[in-house]
């Protein structure tokens, strides 16, 4: 709840700051990505986000392999919906968003709230678990796919 | 629930048309299957079941799709012993029992569930070949089990429908029942903290 405060009171924030988002932008009609998530990210570690991604992301997604969603391996600076042989969702295929940290910090406090029409409902609520798995993920993109 | 998914859609999705509600899917998840048949409510026209919630179950059912077959996969290396084997069985019928459960929901919910995909593809994005041993396989069903448990919390606070969150909830709690067990097959301690999972 705290958190969700925070959120909005941030969100607020970038929109008196930016005025009203959106109007007059060049951001076309059919991006339906909203911008109301913290763009202060603490710092990451790549370390402890390689727990966190076991643990909390490995349910669903490998860094080599689709799965239940996208492979992962190089998605710091991809575009949205654009992991080789895997089926998105039309929203994320055409939403235009390119997964920057802080997008990616965006959608994971609520992918569903980011992107409408995103299949992804789970969300990793602690920002700092949030900013340790985005180091991590910037890390391992670099690296060669683990074939073991 | 982690994931960006799968293959077939939501296009079937009846939004704002008669759908049921979650009284309805409730019954189902909770095992009560005769509500299929004989839905106790129905929503007026021009309400419609959320779609984000659809798509939500149906990332669940590809997570149960894949256990499912993981546990396959497991039973039928020929490395997995008695009682091991017979543990493994058991959560597999679990997670047989999700499926079914989502499945029956999302069609009740107006949704196109997702079937499994082929065995192959499974074997791939597992990295079966790299299973030499019991441990391996002890060691990948505690991965997912971990990962299934925490996908089912952190779906928790998107769902728009509650009945559905509490659903999740009940799922969570199957998968660390899993994981647990599995864990100490392995030989390994339990968390020293509390509230590890769903962080």
């Amino acid at each position: 709840m705290r958190d969700e405060m925070r959120s909005s009171a941030i969100g607020i924030s970038l929109l008196l700051a930016f005025g009203v988002w959106g109007a007059a932008s060049a951001t076309p009609h059919h991006l339906q990505f909203t911008d109301h998530a913290p763009s202060a990210m603490p710092p990451g570690d790549a370390a402890r986000g390689a727990d966190v991604y076991e643990g909390s992301c490995g349910g669903c997604h490998s860094l080599d392999a689709n799965r239940i969603g996208p492979a992962h391996r190089g998605v710091v600076g991809r575009k949205a919906g654009t992991a080789p042989d895997f089926s998105y969702s039309p929203a994320l295929r055409v939403s235009g968003v390119e997964w920057t940290p802080t997008n990616l910090d965006k959608w994971l406090t609520d992918p569903q709230g980011f992107v409408k029409g995103a299949r992804m409902g789970f969300r990793l609520a602690d920002a700092q678990r949030r900013a340790d798995v985005i180091a991590y993920l910037a890390a391992e993109g670099g690296k060669k796919a683990n074939s073991e | 629930m982690n994931g960006e998914t799968i293959a077939t859609r939501r296009s079937a999705l009846r939004l704002g048309g008669v759908g049921l509600l979650s009284a309805g899917a409730v019954a189902v998840l909770g095992g009560c299957h005769t509500a299929m048949a004989a839905p106790q409510k129905t929503m007026a026209a021009g309400q419609s079941v959320n779609s984000g919630d659809v798509d939500i179950l149906n990332v669940a059912l590809g997570l149960e799709h894949e256990a499912i077959e993981a546990y396959q996969i497991g039973a039928e290396s020929g490395l997995l012993q008695k009682p091991v084997l017979d543990v493994a069985v058991l959560f597999q019928g679990h997670h047989k029992g999700h499926r079914d459960a989502l499945m029956s929901t999302i069609k009740m919910l107006g949704g196109v569930a997702v079937m499994p995909k082929m065995r192959d593809d499974y074997v791939k994005a597992l990295n079966v070949a790299a299973i030499k041993s019991q441990m391996d396989i002890l060691k990948l069903a505690q991965k997912l089990e971990r990962g299934a448990a925490n996908a089912y919390i952190g779906v928790i606070p998107s769902f728009k429908d509650t009945a559905l969150a509490q659903v999740s909830a009940r799922l969570a709690a199957d998968e660390t029942m899993h994981w647990t067990a599995l864990t100490q097959a392995l030989g390994e301690a339990l968390p020293t903290g509390a509230l590890t999972f769903g962080a």
